[in-house]
């Protein structure tokens, strides 16, 4: 296990895109947090936004690279060929995929814990110039605070258990593009269609299990209430997913030819 | 200084060889099975989501009568086709051939139902503002819900108007009517055509607009109304379904000094509470009526006298199943290029077709036609099956026109197209099918689920997206208008688009173009 960990991280490790996936997605992950932070305006006070929730919006972006990333650890493989040399190494081959996902796991929880909390700190600076802070009776984004807490460690497994629902997919479907395609349109269609179908209790259904909208339920520190489902069992709902895609990939790949 | 000379061929172009470039892009289309497959999908994904959005949609308000539940939910027609609220009080007499009512409003005060509620019933009413309570002179072929009709009226907060068919608005006297800045004013009939005037002082008097009423009976009734729509006010920036809190308004309205002129057979004023079916739109505790004292009046009325945006299911509801088929045309799309690179074949392609423009316009004709031909056999089987679905589940459908039908069913297939095209022209820029799906998924379907699906952006911000992404074309789906006369939440989450259909339907084709340009570039300067 130990020599396929190691042949893992050498393998991304020296992967040029690695690194600039990484960087994009911090940089794409605060981008967009900052930017949805100064679009806000609460000028009277009393909106119903949650501070948090509003400076991790960046996360919706930051995960389709994410995405990216896992899925190129095993399609590129499948595209260069490598993959054969990867299984020769290592015959056994979930022990290849567990190395995979544990190098993978482990890069996206760094990059991940930067991006949340410079996202956090976006927020923080951003959001009391537009109405939005203590002195309008909100919560201050502080990391001392149990739900924003919760908020900034969720969203970073959430990018974590994202790349291991990529990984899964693109080792069952082996092909990028639609490794890429079947990721982004799992996470990005079931909010359209729950919006489209104009029936309140299939829409809730919905959003109880679609790996988005009930994994970033960890995200609100306001209104649980409101919440189709709560955080951490919206989190569970992704692991779940994560843990499916995984079971699919890692059975795929142990009965199919490389 | 270097230049580099892309390789030509020696070869003269053939017109004809054009069109052999597209029947080979065709053959390397039809002969991926899992492409062809995955159009059919998508095509069927469209048509199986049409059908169970038409036969699963419950938004009508069902009550529970004498005879069981019952969904009938009738939205009342203007003269124009379109659906209409058509809610007041009226106080009405005959008017037979031609005429003139001339009336002095001197106030107009609205009151809202608090929304603190006490064993389940309001406790209080309070004053508010609404900006389009509506109180004036009122001719209309019927007091039926949806008649033709043509009204001076005064607004709680938009001045004098005068309005007519439901959707006809013009503005007159500016200034909120009160005691001491009286408002007068007059209608005249003349066969088909009624006049509207208004006045500050009853003696110089301004024509604010005149409207034909083809078909206009010869008696109809004429008379004071008024009304006033819910009050909706809107709590955050951050739109979410929870945050916008409506409550029923009612407006009162004092008259004065009513004269006529012409045909006025009857002797005396019927008051009618115009409103469909048995619930009375009004404040708890408040009454509509009217009462006279000489040719003195006061009215209060509820509801609005306006076209309705808010009831009725969109047909475009019935076309969720294209942002699944989208996807997977998106990845076609961008395979359908970057698939060229991977076995080399990109290498044959340019050397059968030296002019490396033309290779890739064929392939983006093949693409888009194949797109366009599959998106219009899905969205027009989703949307002419969904729709007597959607009726017979007892749905009122918004009515479209057959060119509003066109314009949805068409312009989303034809946007499936340029979307495909945009995924083709990005996987000959990136070279890589992965990086190629994602930038153009993140461009087309994350702008609009930002903004419309779940609205985490502010509203302001959400509609500038909506302008500039690729994202603006699904614009091309809006059903129901927007009116500056009606007070609504226009918002891309209330499936209203910042752009005009065929305006956000041309930024998409702008980035296609851009695209398709830098492609065309890149794919003559690099080696392949």
């Amino acid at each position: 296990m130990r020599g396929s960990l190691y042949a893992e991280w050498t393998k991304l490790r020296t992967l040029a895109s690695t690194c600039w996936l990484l960087l994009a997605t911090a940089a794409l992950t605060v981008a967009v947090s900052a930017a949805a932070a100064a679009a806000v305006r609460c000028p009277s006070g009393g909106c119903a936004d949650d501070p948090a929730k509003i400076s991790l919006t960046g996360i919706y972006l930051g995960q389709a690279v994410v995405a990216v990333l896992a899925v190129m650890a095993v399609s590129g493989e499948y595209g260069t060929g490598m993959i054969r040399l990867t299984l020769a190494a290592t015959p056994r081959r979930l022990i290849a995929l567990a190395a995979k996902a544990a190098v993978l796991t482990g890069l996206i929880l760094v990059t991940g814990t930067i991006a949340v909390f410079a996202s956090l700190l976006a927020g923080a600076l951003i959001l009391p110039g537009h109405g939005i802070g203590p002195s309008h009776g909100y919560p201050a984004i502080s990391a001392s605070d149990g739900p924003v807490l919760r908020a900034a460690a969720g969203s970073v497994l959430y990018l974590a258990l994202i790349a291991l629902l990529s990984l899964g997919a693109a080792t069952a479907l082996r092909e990028a593009a639609a490794a890429i395609g079947a990721v982004l349109g799992l996470l990005y269609l079931f909010p359209i269609i729950a919006v489209f179908t104009g029936n309140a209790s299939l829409s809730r259904h919905l959003e109880q299990i679609a790996p988005m909208t009930a994994g970033l339920a960890i995200q609100a520190t306001t209104g649980l209430n409101t919440l189709p489902i709560s955080p951490w069992a919206g989190l569970g709902v992704l692991a779940a997913w994560a843990a499916g895609a995984l079971v699919l990939g890692g059975m795929l790949l142990r009965s199919r030819d490389a | 200084m270097n230049t580099i000379t892309p390789s030509r061929s020696a070869a003269p172009p053939a017109r004809a060889g054009f069109a052999h470039l597209l029947h080979a892009e065709w053959t390397k289309f039809r002969t991926v099975r899992g492409w062809v497959i995955a159009v059919i999908v998508a095509v069927l994904v469209t048509v199986l989501l049409g059908l169970f959005q038409g036969s699963h949609s419950h938004v009508a308000p069902c009550t529970t009568g004498p005879n069981g539940p019952a969904c009938h939910y009738v939205i009342p027609a203007g003269p124009g086709g379109e659906s209409v609220t058509d809610t007041f009080y009226f106080v009405h007499r005959p008017l037979a051939g031609d005429g003139t009512i001339t009336v002095r409003v001197t106030s107009l005060t609205e009151v809202a139902e608090s929304s603190q509620t006490l064993n389940g019933r309001p406790v209080s009413t309070k004053p508010a503002v609404v900006p389009w309570s509506k109180a004036g002179l009122i001719i209309t072929a019927g007091s039926g819900q949806g008649s033709a009709y043509a009204a001076v009226l005064v607004t709680g907060s938009h001045g004098t108007r005068m309005q007519w068919n439901y959707t006809g608005d013009t503005a007159g006297l500016a200034g909120r009517v009160s005691a001491a800045s009286p408002r007068w004013l007059r209608l005249t009939r003349a066969g088909d055509v009624i006049t509207g005037y208004d006045s500050a002082g009853g003696t110089s008097w301004t024509k604010i607009g005149a409207v034909t009423l083809p078909g206009l009976a010869p008696t109809v009734q004429a008379g004071l109304f008024a009304t006033s729509p819910g009050y909706a006010q809107q709590t955050s920036q951050q739109i979410t379904s929870a945050s916008g809190t409506a409550a029923p308004t009612d407006a009162t309205a004092t008259f004065g000094r009513v004269g006529m002129h012409g045909g006025w057979p009857g002797s005396s004023w019927t008051g009618t509470s115009v409103h469909g079916g048995p619930d009375s739109p009004y404040v708890t505790g408040h009454e509509a009526g009217y009462r006279q004292a000489g040719s003195a009046f006061t009215v209060t009325g509820s509801g609005d006298i306006a076209p309705d945006v808010t009831d009725g299911v969109p047909i475009d509801v019935l076309l969720a199943g294209l942002f699944i088929a989208l996807i997977t045309v998106l990845v076609v799309g961008a395979q359908f290029m970057t698939a060229e690179y991977r076995p080399g074949l990109i290498r044959v392609t340019l050397a059968a077709s030296p002019r490396r423009g033309r290779a890739l316009a064929a392939k983006a004709i093949v693409l888009g036609a194949v797109t366009f031909a599959a998106g219009l056999a899905g969205a027009a089987a989703a949307v002419l099956i969904g729709i007597p679905l959607l009726r017979a589940s007892g749905n009122p459908v918004y009515p479209a026109t057959a060119l509003t039908e066109v314009r949805v069913i068409a312009g989303t297939a034809a946007l499936a197209a340029v979307f495909a095209v945009l995924a083709l022209a990005l996987g000959a820029i990136l070279r890589h099918g992965a990086g190629a799906v994602t930038v153009v998924i993140t461009a087309v379907i994350l702008p609009y689920l930002l903004t419309a699906a779940i609205p985490v952006l502010p509203a302001g911000a959400a509609d500038w997206v909506l302008r500039v992404t690729p994202a603006a074309g699904f614009a091309i789906r809006q059903v129901i208008p927007a009116y500056p006369q009606v007070a609504a939440s226009y918002t891309p989450s209330s499936d209203y688009f910042p752009l005009a259909p065929w305006a956000g339907f041309a930024v998409s084709c702008a980035w296609a173009a851009l695209a398709l340009a830098l492609a065309a570039h890149f794919l003559r300067r690099r080696d392949a």
